[in-house]
């Protein structure tokens, strides 16, 4: 079996939050032990509602922050500390596909100056060869050679996007980290980038974590897809198996409002009560005030990740049953 | 939209593109003749600034031989004027690239490293923006006294506070998202991203600040050298000039009427500019 | 409310800090103490006994200590040039300088805050033009030409109005008349756009929508609001009371404050002008301080955060 490209065991992140200029601060858990693999050439999906602190694993994973506890490791070895020159060195195999593409690129400068860019930062071939890599990824992501001489300003938003993507490819990175990348877009362009992302994944084995929250997208593009809720990861499994027959109330919940074809809006689960906020999380299981199913130990009891058959994992008390806590 | 259309906007953009206000334009033609002038001053001078002239001494402007007329040694004012404007020019460009530079600068570490940094240098700007400049730069002159480079060093010194505080919050901003997040991730070096993506980005708002803080100094190095504080002579510069005309005031008003009306002219054309690039390259600043 | 004023109290403090060590530094820095009050031909002996007493061979942050302790004591040095104390030399010059600047202050204020409103209530009429061309005027062009155009027109070709010194009340008239219009000039232009911008707030149309009458729109809901950032720039012009005239005094012969730096910075005389220097600071800070303070009492939100703190 090939080991996993990346690795995540257990990192948690939280953020001091005033409330008010004269307010206490409170800590915020915007990632609470969360772990993940993801092997080599596959793509992990990540779902969840904003506030779910997806993005912000997603951040962590790519080593742009550090996690307050835990670990990422990448390629075996773990991740360089932001800002120092070997972090620096690592970003040529890693880059991020940002939801503004317009905010990510320097409307300054040309786009092909900026798909040429990280290949001046690594210091990677000859000038002539740096042009010519440019046109090439121009060609991958299905634009011409004159696009390169437009500025950000002058292109579409998918035009931009493809840009975005073509300069996050342009070092030859193994690990592509996707936020939001196509819910900026119109739902026509969003098809034709997704697929784009899906066949330049084959042809690059590229290994992608793709965190969006919609559901539709993710179950195109995903091997492996997890759902977070409040900073933690609530079910794991394979992607057609999840979205076929998801175990946790709230994968359900999740699954159900998303349309589907061929399936009626009858049945669908509309969840109650507040959305989530990260600063004020309940105690028990952090979904239990908005669960149609919770019982009085979701109130008291954190349930915990454990394995429910197959490749799922699940954490909630009605799912696993009393054996978790012995499993775990 | 077909490429008929598109080709019509951009012709209809070129030939709008000369529509300047006539006001602009008198203030740049003033820029530009005051740079040629300061270039090649020696060159257009029909005589030399320290030459006399003892048979032609206060003549009056109109002489044949002297248009602006001469002072009391008969030195000739117009050959004067140009060399005192490039030397105040030089003291205006060399003081103003100075503070932007250090402001700029200031602004970007504050902006980059936060905490400490930040702290020290918002106290530093507090402190600049609360003490008048005029004062300091009379302290600076009577410990040190004086000389061209200190005193363009000095002038250097004036207005960087702005400089470092646009720079630091438009940093900032950029910093927390956006384009220069997203080069960071690319793996640029700080120095990549604070002068080839975050510079370019606010030079507009900078180039504004400069428009604003030149003719500042301008005016604070011709008061200097009128209280006979800044340039020393035999050098000359406007400020210097008004100054040795003030004693002749009742005698030859020209000799301080000429440099006057430069430096009247000079900083109102850099203000008119610099309304202008104002509203046409940003408007959100005041 | 208590929180913010100390904030406050302990920034002017460390202004007062910065300018202390800013002469401290700059006097170091500017060469030998010793050598220079006492001349290069005094003896290597009494050099060494005036370091001893004054503790130059003490180690670099102690003299800074002492330093401080000197300044605290009032203990500011002696002119170079008589030999008096500068602080008795620089307060007798106090007087002259305030019959200049506390006249002019009261001119720029009843000029410039009304012009200021009036045009920006009749925004684009000719009222409106002339104050906006005087303020540029009165940016661009700089106190000492304006002073010797004054002389020329007053003093040298109507005769009406003496050209310099400080004989008669007459004398006072044209450095009044050059501090008051170029300060009024920016006053105005100031005070324009602190109106024009609360004019174009919500509130100001909420209030004329609901019938309010637009006297009384301007007088209680437009006028308080355009009044802070206006008294900032008053505030700034106050600290500037004691300095703010060493260009015109030089000009007019008028023995002030700032007549008396311009001499004492060409005679190199330090403890004179770090004397002033030092009562500026003071000034300016005491000043941006009651700003602070009107502030508290001007804007309703500082007083309502005040209010939980």
């Amino acid at each position: 079996m090939n080991a996993p490209l990346v690795a995540v065991s257990a990192i948690s992140r939280s953020y001091s939050m005033r409330s008010g200029m004269f307010g206490r601060a409170a800590a915020v858990h915007a990632v609470d032990g969360v772990s993940l693999t993801i092997p080599r050439g596959e793509t992990l999906g990540l779902v969840g509602e904003s506030g779910s602190g997806k993005s912000t694993t997603g951040r962590i994973v790519l080593g742009l922050e550090p996690p307050d506890h835990g670990e990422v490791r990448f390629d075996g070895k773990p991740m360089a500390a932001p800002g120092t020159a070997t972090w620096r060195a690592q970003r040529a195999r890693m880059q991020m596909i940002f939801q503004d593409p317009l905010g990510a690129l320097d409307r300054r400068l040309p786009v092909g100056t900026q798909i040429r860019e990280p290949l001046d930062i690594h210091g990677l071939g000859t000038p002539g060869e740096r042009e010519e890599r440019v046109r090439e990824l121009l060609r991958d992501v299905e634009l011409t050679p004159a696009h390169g001489a437009r500025y950000p300003g002058a292109l579409s938003g998918g035009q931009r996007q493809r840009i975005v993507l073509a300069q996050a490819l342009a070092t030859k990175p193994d690990f592509l980290v996707c936020d939001e990348p196509v819910s900026a877009l119109d739902v026509s362009i969003q098809a034709q980038v997704v697929n784009l992302l899906c066949d330049l994944q084959a042809q690059l084995s590229l290994t992608l974590l793709f965190i969006s929250h919609d559901l539709r997208v993710v179950r195109q593009i995903s091997n492996v897809v997890a759902v977070m809720y409040l900073g933690r990861i609530v079910e794991i499994g394979l992607a057609d198996d999840l979205f076929a027959q998801p175990e946790h109330p709230y994968t359900q919940a999740l699954v159900s409002a998303s349309p589907a074809p061929g399936r009626r809006s009858a049945g669908r689960i509309v969840l109650a009560g507040d959305p989530p906020n990260p600063a004020a999380r309940p105690n028990g299981c952090a979904f239990h005030p908005r669960c149609p199913r919770a019982i009085a130990r979701c109130a008291q009891e954190v349930p915990v990740l454990s394995a429910v058959g197959g490749n799922r994992q699940v954490a909630c008390h009605l799912v696993t049953g009393a054996a978790t806590r012995d499993a775990a | 939209m077909s490429d008929v259309t598109l080709k019509e906007t951009a012709l209809r953009r070129r030939i709008s593109l000369p529509a300047i206000p006539v006001s602009v334009l008198l203030a740049i033609g003033w820029i530009v003749a005051m740079l040629v002038i300061a270039a090649f001053a020696e060159m257009i001078a029909p005589y030399g600034f320290t030459q006399l002239d003892l048979r032609n001494r206060l003549a009056a402007p109109g002489n044949p031989a002297h248009w602006l007329g001469t002072d009391e040694l008969g030195r000739d004012v117009l050959s004067r004027l140009l060399v005192s404007i490039r030397i105040s020019l030089l003291i205006a460009f060399g003081a103003t690239a100075i503070s932007a530079i250090v402001g700029t600068t200031l602004g970007f570490l504050a902006a980059h490293f936060r905490g400490a940094v930040e702290q020290l240098v918002l106290m530093l700007t507090d402190f600049q923006a609360s003490m008048p400049f005029l004062i300091m730069a009379l302290a600076v002159l009577a410990f040190f006294g004086n000389s061209l480079p200190l005193l363009i060093g000095l002038m250097g010194l004036f207005g960087w506070e702005r400089y470092a505080r646009i720079a630091r919050g438009l940093a900032i901003s950029a910093n927390a998202q956006g384009y220069a997040a997203a080069v960071r991730q690319l793996g640029a070096t700080p120095s990549r991203i604070y002068l080839r993506h975050i510079l370019p980005n606010i030079a507009s708002t900078l180039i504004v600040s400069t428009t604003l803080v030149f003719p500042e100094v301008i005016l604070m190095e011709s008061g200097l050298s009128f209280l006979g504080l800044g340039v020393q002579p035999p050098m000359t510069s406007l400020g210097n000039m008004v100054g040795y005309g003030r004693e002749y005031l009742t005698r030859a008003p020209w000799i301080m009427l000429a440099p006057a009306t430069t430096i009247v002219v000079t900083t109102l054309a850099v203000s008119v500019i610099g309304d202008w690039l104002r509203d046409r390259l940003d408007p959100t600043l005041q | 409310m208590g929180r913010y004023f100390a904030i406050r109290i302990g920034r002017a403090a460390l202004t007062i800090v910065l300018v202390v060590t800013f002469a401290f530094v700059v006097l170091r820095l500017s060469g030998d103490p010793a050598l220079m009050i006492l001349g290069p031909e005094a003896p290597p002996e009494v050099l060494a006994a005036f370091r001893k007493a004054w503790g130059l061979d003490d180690p670099i942050w102690a003299q800074y200590f002492d330093y401080f302790g000197a300044i605290a004591k009032g203990e500011l040095g002696r002119s170079m040039r008589d030999g008096r104390p500068a602080i008795e030399l620089v307060l007798e010059r106090i007087p002259a300088t305030l019959a200049l600047t506390l006249p002019a202050f009261f001119f720029k204020v009843a000029l410039g805050i009304p012009a200021g409103i009036y045009a920006a209530l009749h925004r684009g009429s000719g009222i409106d033009r002339a104050v906006m061309m005087t303020a540029v005027a009165g940016f661009t062009v700089p106190s000492f030409v304006l002073a010797l155009v004054l002389v020329l027109v007053f003093a040298v070709q109507l005769g009406w109005l003496p050209s310099g010194g400080q004989d008669s009340w007459r004398h006072a008239i044209l450095p009044i008349a050059t501090l008051s219009l170029g300060g009024a000039a920016v006053l105005a232009r100031f005070t324009r756009s602190a109106m024009l911008e609360v004019l174009g707030q919500p509130y100001i149309r909420t209030a004329s929508a609901k019938g309010v009458p637009w006297r009384k729109v301007v007088t209680s809901h437009a006028l308080p609001n355009a009044a802070i950032p206006t008294v900032t720039i008053l505030g700034f012009m106050v600290g500037t009371l004691i300095a703010g005239a060493v260009v015109v005094e030089s000009v007019f012969a008028w023995p002030g404050v700032g007549r008396l730096l311009v001499v004492a910075v060409a005679n190199r005389d330090l403890a004179v002008v770090q004397c002033i220097l030092l009562l500026v600071a003071i000034t300016m800070v005491t000043s941006n301080l009651i700003v602070d303070f009107l502030y508290g009492f001007l804007d309703p939100r500082l007083r309502s955060k005040g209010a939980h703190a």
